[in-house]
């Protein structure tokens, strides 16, 4: 008995422990927003808002608000179409050897650093725009490309676990009651993907919208997103005024998450 | 409803034959089994007929059309899964709805055909509710009348009922029964139950490693089978090898000489003996045999008889309190009888599991 005391308690340890660390920075980023010093220092000399009020008055960051909204959507309405059709592929084409090598290539952007892959971009970019004549980078449609490149791997994984969970005979079932192909895929299997896809979304969405590394070189004058324009701020500041931006982010985050959850179980799918 | 007519119906892959040419006709109206062990192509030949597998030769004609290569959209066969396959995101009343609209047929009469086949399948009242909220026999339902809706040519059941407890399977075996007879549905039907088979179908078809090994009614299987696979896997037979000697008398491997049927031809070296067609005597005719075992099952009594070294089973209704074989225990000399017409002699192949090899 007492043992079985002794190793509840360090179970209950254990658990506290890890969510502190996973919560403590979200936390102390929420808390330090508020304090009236703008050096950080404990304790805190008042509470304020005025670093929240700051932050809305400095055009850069609600700018960059919007330009990483835009671009997290249209990554997010390119990304997950493209990332669903290249799972259905995967798991259904009959694609023999190359199965494996182009399941690598879609998870690629995952094991890649995100720098490596902007500065890739970044030289690939001058050269087409030396071809086409046109500017690429620092415009949104060269930003969503890239950011399109986020989204797939998250798409193409949580899409392919949907599928792994699917009754085919569903889908059979359909096509014996007379419903072509596309009507089958329309009216059966894609609502029966809906768990995953909708997670694909979520997720491409926050990657996207908190990108940083990819993004940095990709950016220009008048196009910046919201985690550079943190960045850019940094270099010549250090004041709360980050961390009232920063539990702006957390509470749009969090609160995708959980509308998201009203809709599909995420601890199911993901 | 119409007519099914398989024609040298083969699948073949890479490395084996799941199927090899299968021939049947199923008269309009009718209820046919494919019974096999798992894996004798029974499945593969049910798919074929749907259109989800295509067949390597041979053809496929639903009410006289040929639709070996039409798409299963376009074959006219109402198809129960194992799983059930119900659409998890729509309602009772939708899935049953789905043929009919891609039927395109129009909103008021669908509305109506739905509710009639609802009623016909006691699922009243539960059009609104998801799959998910019906329990395993009402989901079958489901599916059934799903299938039944949209009056197919051909129905097809895919073992529909090995996900049912054994008690609701007796029900459902009825009710199926029942519907099909009413509506007199073209009917094939997979399953590798023997005793559903037995009691469902007008007509079984056994098969084994992708062949057919035959077809008939369940008397003619039982009392006529064609080789000694069909006698050990449609009830219970004594199986045993040996040689025909005279017409009539057939050594069995241990030595021990059996009456059987004179059979014309040499038609095969195992001689089969249904366990409930051998008598136990204490005097008359019959061939001496001592009992190595006796099981009491409640209504029969299991007699394991060693006739000089060849072992068969009997079985017989237990005797009533009293009669003298009530007492019959292991050791006991009693003389086994039989008609020799009950004793047959049929071919087998390599790999028909026989009882003198267990």
């Amino acid at each position: 008995m007492a043992g079985s005391r002794l190793h509840r308690a360090a179970f209950g340890v254990a658990v506290t422990g890890a969510y502190g660390l996973i919560l403590a920075p979200v936390l102390a980023v929420i808390v330090i927003s508020v304090f009236a010093q703008e050096i950080v220092s404990f304790p805190p000399s008042g509470i304020t808002l005025a670093w929240y009020a700051n932050a809305w008055e400095r055009r850069e960051f609600a700018r960059g608000f919007l330009t990483s909204l835009q671009l997290a959507l249209g990554a997010t309405a390119i990304g997950v179409p493209l990332g669903t059709a290249a799972a259905l592929a995967l798991s259904r084409a009959r694609l023999g050897r190359f199965r494996g090598g182009l399941n690598t290539l879609l998870l690629g952007p995952l094991a890649v650093p995100g720098v490596v892959a902007g500065t890739a971009l970044y030289l690939f970019y001058v050269r087409a725009e030396f071809w086409i004549d046109d500017d690429i980078k620092g415009t949104l449609p060269g930003l969503v490309a890239a950011h399109v490149l986020l989204t797939i791997p998250w798409t193409v994984r949580l899409v392919l676990a949907s599928l792994q969970g699917l009754d085919r005979a569903a889908e059979e079932a359909a096509a014996n009651l007379g419903a072509r192909p596309f009507t089958v895929f329309r009216r059966i299997t894609l609502p029966m993907l809906r768990p995953g896809v909708v997670a694909a979304c979520l997720f491409s969405f926050i990657q996207s919208f908190e990108n940083l590394e990819l993004t940095l070189l990709l950016v220009g004058p008048g196009r910046t997103t919201l985690p550079v324009a943190m960045l850019n701020y940094l270099e010549f500041r250090v004041d709360p005024t980050l961390a009232a931006v920063a539990t702006v982010q957390i509470a749009l985050v969090g609160a995708l998450m959980l509308i998201t959850d009203r809709f599909v179980s995420l601890s199911r799918v993901v | 409803m119409g007519t099914l007519t398989l024609d040298g119906l083969c699948r073949r892959y890479a490395t084996t034959t799941a199927v090899e040419r299968v021939d049947l006709e199923v008269a309009e109206g009718e209820f046919v089994a494919l019974l096999g062990p798992s894996g004798c192509g029974k499945t593969t030949t049910l798919r074929m007929v749907a259109g989800f597998v295509a067949p390597s030769s041979g053809r496929i004609l639903i009410a006289g059309r040929d639709v070996t290569h039409a798409p299963p959209h376009g074959r006219d066969t109402g198809m129960v899964f194992q799983s059930y396959a119900l659409f998890p995101h729509m309602t009772v009343g939708e899935n049953v709805a789905f043929g009919l609209e891609m039927r395109k047929v129009a909103r008021a009469e669908r509305d109506a055909r739905v509710r009639e086949v609802l009623r016909l399948a006691r699922l009243d009242g539960l059009g609104d509710r998801l799959p998910r909220q019906l329990s395993g026999g009402q989901q079958q339902r489901v599916a059934l009348a799903r299938a039944l809706v949209v009056n197919p040519a051909v129905f097809l059941l895919d073992e529909p009922l090995s996900n049912l407890d054994a008690k609701l399977r007796a029900e459902v075996r009825i009710e199926i029964r029942a519907l099909q007879q009413r509506l007199g549905l073209t009917t094939l039907f997979v399953t590798h139950d023997q005793e559903e088979a037995l009691t469902m179908a007008d007509r079984l078809v056994v098969m084994e490693r992708g062949r057919v090994r035959q077809i008939g009614t369940a008397e003619a299987l039982y009392e006529r089978p064609a080789d000694a696979f069909v006698a050990g896997f449609i009830g219970r037979c004594n199986l045993l090898r040996g040689t025909p000697e005279a017409p009539g008398q057939f050594r069995t491997a241990s030595g021990a000489l059996l009456p059987c049927l004179p059979q014309p031809a040499r038609p095969g070296d195992i001689l089969a003996l249904r366990p409930e067609r051998i008598a136990l005597r204490a005097a008359g005719d019959g061939l001496p045999a001592r009992l190595a075992a006796v099981t009491y099952l409640g209504a029969q009594t299991e007699y394991h008889l060693d006739l000089a070294g060849t072992r068969l089973v009997a079985v017989a209704p237990t005797p009533a309190e009293g009669d003298a074989r009530r007492g019959l225990a292991p050791g006991d000399a009693v003389l086994a009888h039989w008609d020799p017409a009950e004793a047959r002699l049929l071919p087998a192949e390599p790999g028909d599991l026989l009882d003198d090899q267990a």
